[in-house]
């Protein structure tokens, strides 16, 4: 759908909104995920790999 | 400026907006993070791997002979220092996910995103993810004693959280209600207090852990700030070619 900022309806403005934040709100697991993968999960290959990382970055650690 | 953010919305599927933080959030945490590792390296490694000669043993603090302040713990160690390096990246391309993904709510709101706002949002960044929860749980050096890892993390998570809603209410509702939610939201994981150890039981000497964590927040501070302008300057690149 091609529509221009002059046709442009207060409906379109909310839906565009609600498509801006449900991808904010996808991107922003997806963030947390990654966060807790490489500075929180203690499998012991995750933990040894990422180890002086998690230090440095003051994650919890041992 | 307003028009042209709608308009690009509007043109596309969801799926675009996801696709411009997504992209704009691995550029950033990707360039970011390599410089941050090299700080890392530079600056905070020595001193954990100094902290580690006390930890296995291989020097003891108030042992039968006084040990020496001055160490060598240089070297490189290709395979742990590719690793720190990697995952130094992933780490910071995670928090600017999440970064990216707020500065577009912002950005819908009506808020600007420029680089130089953008230093700003690495630091109200840092002060979430990474001031917030050290000032119950600072930085660990290693060897040191501390409360069960999993209780740690819950409360290290939720800090975060009521931080990072904290710096949104003080940005963006700098109200009465606004900041005084965000003083109770920074307090409360300070006052319920942090998993602590029932004895200190670290054998590394306390100069050497007091450096570390000064080494690891300071450094935490310039990596936030750089994070936070290259996201704003990849956002603001990625918006402008769409």
């Amino acid at each position: 759908m091609k529509t221009t900022a002059a046709t442009m309806t207060v409906e379109d403005h909310a839906s565009a909104s609600r498509t801006g934040l449900a991808s904010a709100f996808f991107a922003l697991i997806l963030g947390v995920g990654i966060i807790a993968v490489t500075g929180h999960v203690q499998a012991a290959a995750l933990h040894d790999a990422a180890h002086d990382v998690r230090h440095a970055t003051g994650f919890p650690c041992h | 400026m307003r028009h042209t953010t709608c308009v690009t919305q509007l043109a596309s599927p969801a799926t675009k907006m996801f696709a411009r933080i997504v992209t704009s959030a691995l550029f950033a945490g990707a360039t970011a993070g390599l410089l941050i590792a090299l700080l890392q390296y530079a600056f905070v490694q020595p001193v954990l791997l100094h902290a580690e000669l006390y930890e296995t043993g291989t020097l003891v603090h108030f042992g039968a002979a006084p040990v020496s302040a001055i160490q060598d713990v240089s070297g490189f160690d290709p395979l742990r220092d590719l690793l720190s390096v990697l995952f130094t990246m992933l780490t910071y391309c995670g928090y600017a996910m999440i970064l990216v993904a707020l500065m577009g709510v912002a950005e819908e709101r009506g808020a600007d995103i420029t680089l130089r706002n953008g230093m700003i949002w690495g630091l109200m960044g840092f002060i979430a993810a990474h001031l917030a929860p050290a000032f119950s749980l600072p930085p660990e050096v290693p060897g040191v004693a501390a409360a069960d890892v999993l209780l740690r993390q819950y409360w290290w998570f939720a800090t975060v959280a009521t931080a990072a809603i904290a710096m949104w209410l003080i940005a963006f509702h700098f109200t009465m209600v606004g900041v005084g939610a965000a003083i109770v939201l920074l307090l409360l994981p300070h006052i319920i207090g942090a998993p602590q150890p029932a004895e200190f039981t670290g054998p590394v000497p306390t100069e050497i852990g007091a450096l570390f964590a000064s080494r690891a927040l300071s450094v935490g501070l310039a990596a936030w700030i750089i994070l936070g302008a290259f996201c704003a300057y990849f956002w603001t690149k990625e918006g402008e070619a769409a």
